[in-house]
This record gives C-alpha cells, sequence and structure tokens, in this order.
C-alpha cells in the first residue's frame, strides 16, 4: 500500500528521487531548491540509494557532470533556481543536443537583479528554447508524480530528450501539503532500467559524443531534435494512462478546468492554478460561468489541445509569472494568442503579468481578471492587451 | 562524399563507429598546395617525419608522392626541407595552370 505524507515540495522532490534511486545525482545547492538535495544527501548518506552523488562545485559543473553520467549509460538527475540554472546555460542546450534524457527539478525563483530568492518563472522561461521538456507542477502531488513520469516520458525511444520538471520556489517548495506516495516498488518497476542505446563506456564499440559539427549536419541534427518533440505529446499521454492505473491519477498536456461550458477561460501555470480554481468555485455561485485551462506541459506547447478547449471561450486570459522584455506580453501569452491565431473566429486574447519576484497574487485579484474578461466580451473592446497584476503604479 | 538527410543520420551528433577520420577528406581546406621536385628530393624523409598529417606517401624507403585528400597545406615539409625539393604553390594559380 501507498502513503500519505505530509512534505513540502522540495521533500517532495527528494523522496521521489530516493524511490527512483538514480545512477548519479550532481547538483549544487541554491535557495530554493536546497533542501531537495539536502535531504537526498541524508539518503545517500543513510544507504537509502544506491545513487553516486556528486558535489560538484558549480551549477555548470552540475550539468556537465549529468552529461558525462548519462552518456557513459546512467540515469542522471539533478535540481537547481534561478541563477543556478542560469549558471548551466550552456550545458542545458547540450544536453538536449545530445540527446541525453536527464531529469532535471527546477524549483522556480526569480532571476536577479536585483537579487530576489522568491518565486517567479522567469528561469525555466528562459530555456524555453534549449530544447527541454518542460512540465510544470501545481502542488507537491503534481511534482511527486510528474517526476515519476518525467524519467519514463524523456528515456522513451522515440523521445530521447532532457525534462524539467518546475514547481513554484517557496509557495510550494517550502509548504507542507498532503500526498499520497506509491510503494517504493512501484515506482522503481515503473521507471524500469535506464538502457543507453550507446553507452560511452562500451569499449567494445567506442563511439563518439559532443564532435563538431558544422555547417554540414548541425542543421539536420536541429532537424532531429524538433522530430524529437514532435513525438512528445504522444508519449505524455501514454505514459499519463499508464501512471493513471498505477496511481489513480489522470495526466495529460494540460489540465482542465470547468472549461467545458465556460465562458471566461484563464490559462496559468504552476500554483496560481489553484489559486484560480477557488476563485472558479466563488464565481460560479455568483452564475458566473469561469474556467481554468492550466499548462502542464509548456515545451511541447500542445498547440492543438489548447485551441480546441479555448476557442469556444467569450474570452480568454493568460496569466504570465514572468516578463519576455521588449515582446508582446508574457512567453505563454505569446503561444496561446499565436496559437489561436488559425481559428476562424476571431478571439480577444489578454495577458496580465503577475507575481514577479515571488509577489502574492490574491483569489480577488483573479476575480477581477474574470471581471474584465466579462467586460470585453460585453463591450467587444479590449481596453490592454498587457497588464500588470498587483503592481504598484 | 554524398551528404546525408536528417533521417538517416545518428541523433545527438553521435558518431557510432570508430576511426572515421579517414573518410573526412581535408584536403579541401589547403589554400597552398606542396608541389615536390623529383629530381631535387634525395630522400631523406624528413618531410615525411615532420608532415603532421601523415600526407607524404612512402614505398620502400622513397618519398611517392603526397595524399592531397588529407593535406591541408601548412607548408611545414616545405620548410624542413633541406634540399628545396618542395614549394608551396597557391591552389588556385595551381588549378589555372590546368593541375587537378
Amino acid at each position: 500500500m501507498g502513503r500519505i505524507v505530509g512534505l513540502t515540495g522540495d521533500e517532495t522532490a527528494a523522496e521521489v528521487m530516493r524511490q527512483i534511486n538514480p545512477d548519479v545525482l550532481a547538483a549544487y545547492p541554491i535557495t530554493p531548491q536546497t533542501e531537495t538535495v539536502q535531504r537526498f544527501s541524508e539518503f545517500v548518506a543513510d544507504g537509502k540509494v544506491s545513487t553516486e552523488m556528486v558535489r560538484v562545485e558549480s551549477e555548470q559543473s552540475a550539468m556537465s557532470a549529468c552529461i558525462g553520467a548519462a552518456a557513459a549509460g546512467a540515469r542522471a538527475m539533478t535540481a537547481t533556481s534561478a541563477n543556478g540554472l542560469a549558471l548551466m546555460w550552456e550545458i542545458v542546450y547540450i544536453a538536449a543536443s545530445c540527446r541525453l534524457p536527464i531529469a532535471m527539478v527546477v524549483v522556480n525563483r526569480a532571476l536577479s537583479g536585483p537579487i530576489n530568492i522568491h518565486c517567479d518563472h522567469s528561469d525555466s522561461m528562459g530555456a524555453r528554447d534549449s530544447g527541454w521538456i518542460q512540465i510544470y507542477s501545481e502542488n507537491c502531488q503534481e511534482i511527486y508524480d510528474n517526476l515519476i513520469q518525467a524519467v519514463r516520458i524523456g528515456e522513451n525511444r522515440e523521445v530521447l530528450l532532457p525534462v524539467m520538471v518546475t514547481f513554484d520556489g517557496f509557495i510550494i517548495s517550502h509548504c507542507t501539503e498532503r500526498l499520497e506516495l506509491l510503494e517504493d516498488k512501484k515506482v522503481r518497476d515503473f521507471v524500469g532500467e535506464y538502457k543507453n542505446s550507446y553507452p560511452l563506456l562500451n569499449v567494445d564499440n567506442p563511439i563518439t559524443y559532443g564532435p563538431l559539427d558544422l555547417f554540414d549536419y548541425y542543421f539536420e541534427h536541429k532537424r532531429q531534435q524538433i522530430e524529437a518533440m514532435e513525438k512528445v505529446p504522444q508519449v505524455i499521454q501514454r505514459v499519463g494512462e499508464e501512471f493513471e492505473k498505477l496511481s489513480g491519477r489522470t495526466y495529460s498536456l494540460m489540465e482542465e478546468y470547468k472549461t467545458e461550458d465556460a465562458d471566461f477561460i484563464l490559462v496559468a501555470a504552476g500554483s496560481t492554478a489553484g489559486t484560480v480554481k477557488t476563485a472558479i468555485e466563488e464565481l460560479r455561485e455568483e452564475g458566473i460561468k469561469a474556467g481554468l485551462l492550466k499548462i502542464r506541459v509548456f515545451r511541447p506547447f500542445p498547440v492543438a489541445k489548447i485551441c480546441q478547449v479555448l476557442k469556444k471561450a467569450k474570452a480568454v486570459a493568460v496569466l504570465d509569472r514572468s516578463a519576455s522584455f521588449g515582446a508582446q506580453g508574457g512567453p505563454i501569452f505569446l503561444e496561446v494568442r499565436s496559437a489561436l491565431f488559425g481559428e476562424e473566429r476571431k478571439l480577444p486574447v489578454i495577458n496580465y503579468i503577475y507575481g514577479l519576484g515571488g509577489r502574492d497574487i490574491s483569489i480577488e485579484q483573479i476575480k477581477g481578471v474574470y471581471r474584465n474578461l466579462q467586460k470585453i466580451a460585453d463591450t467587444g473592446k479590449v481596453k490592454k492587451l498587457v497588464d500588470c497584476i498587483g503592481l504598484r503604479e | 562524399m554524398k551528404e546525408k538527410g536528417w533521417k538517416e543520420i545518428p541523433i545527438g551528433g553521435l558518431i557510432l563507429k570508430a576511426g572515421n577520420a579517414e573518410e573526412y577528406k581535408t584536403g579541401d581546406w589547403r589554400t597552398f598546395r606542396p608541389v615536390r621536385d623529383e629530381e631535387k628530393c634525395t630522400n631523406c624523409l624528413i618531410c615525411w617525419i615532420y608532415c603532421p598529417d601523415s600526407s607524404i606517401i612512402v614505398e620502400d624507403g622513397k618519398v611517392k608522392g603526397i595524399r592531397y585528400d588529407y593535406c591541408k597545406g601548412c607548408g611545414i615539409c616545405a620548410t624542413e626541407c633541406p634540399v628545396e625539393a618542395i614549394k608551396m604553390v597557391e591552389e588556385s594559380e595551381f588549378r589555372k595552370k590546368g593541375g587537378e
């Protein structure tokens, strides 16, 4: 039987990594990821895992060690946040282009500067073109479930891409929540054994990773990465269905909350999705047909599915917990609006930037967004395409 | 070598066979071509010793020619030749004069 426990987000990530028992974990501590690695190092010290833990001197080394380990044939994992992810940057891209299915926990934190340790999505959103699969988690249960599935998704033969599983710094990483754990054996059976088809340590068949790749072949290798990403949605679907049989919990590319009859739909990722659900409950009591489309998988972006859900709405608002400086709006907004461009009916889609540097967003503020959508539907006019929530003028 | 399409090559830029640098003809990097004067050559083999790309063809202790598929035209052979039997000729000049 599984167990019901109370864990913080960081503890959850450590606990599920204990169950996965990766061959190698290389990480450097950074707030608010620290407790994940700290707790995992206790598991290593207590002999609860057989993982080779590499205590590196920087995140750049952490990702490098993961790449070396994965190329050698090991299942490798790491965890980081914000500036740590930024320091990894170069190697993050190399992991994806070497097609090494490393799983990385990213505890979302605002990128400097000015220096800030609290939540926003500027770190992982900045890495959205790095070739990694990105899965956003709303709560501790989702961290647990997403990490188990991430291993299978990334290591799928048709995919072979690294996967980032993110959750909101402090809001989730440091808050204790109830969650259900599966038995160790069930998790280990589910993830199975990582089998690299081209292990670097096979001395009978020496191969080369990461050679120089110029104008003659680099383009072809990028095309392969595009192809691999295109395979991901169906793999996520299949792994999700299999995971449902194991856990009873359903996972797809995204989550729909009361969207079926919704006039007004918000699009959000991360912990705020939970706040939006509460706002929806209250608005529905007032007779307002509010709904939520929660982004679970941001890379690859599930265009067709998202259009299917949103096209019936009267108006849509996208909540972005990061800014894309100089762009028309936040990263999720740009994707959603672009996806809907192909629809016959022109649908008003507006954008709110919120929660930068860990600023809270309240139920009342979210209700305000729905009320604005109502106004837009009534008047047919969008006063401001991109706005901020909770910002002092 | 005919270049392959994206569906035909190993993923991730992997090279799945060892020792395949031989298949990669690096001779087209060359700007200057070493041209050997057979009459001046004393077969001392100093060029063969110094060539960083094993591009001097030697048979039975005698220089038989230069492997232009791999010679990058660095000019070390011409510099080291004690009897000035090797001259570096600009590739474009060589071709203009009807060379290969």
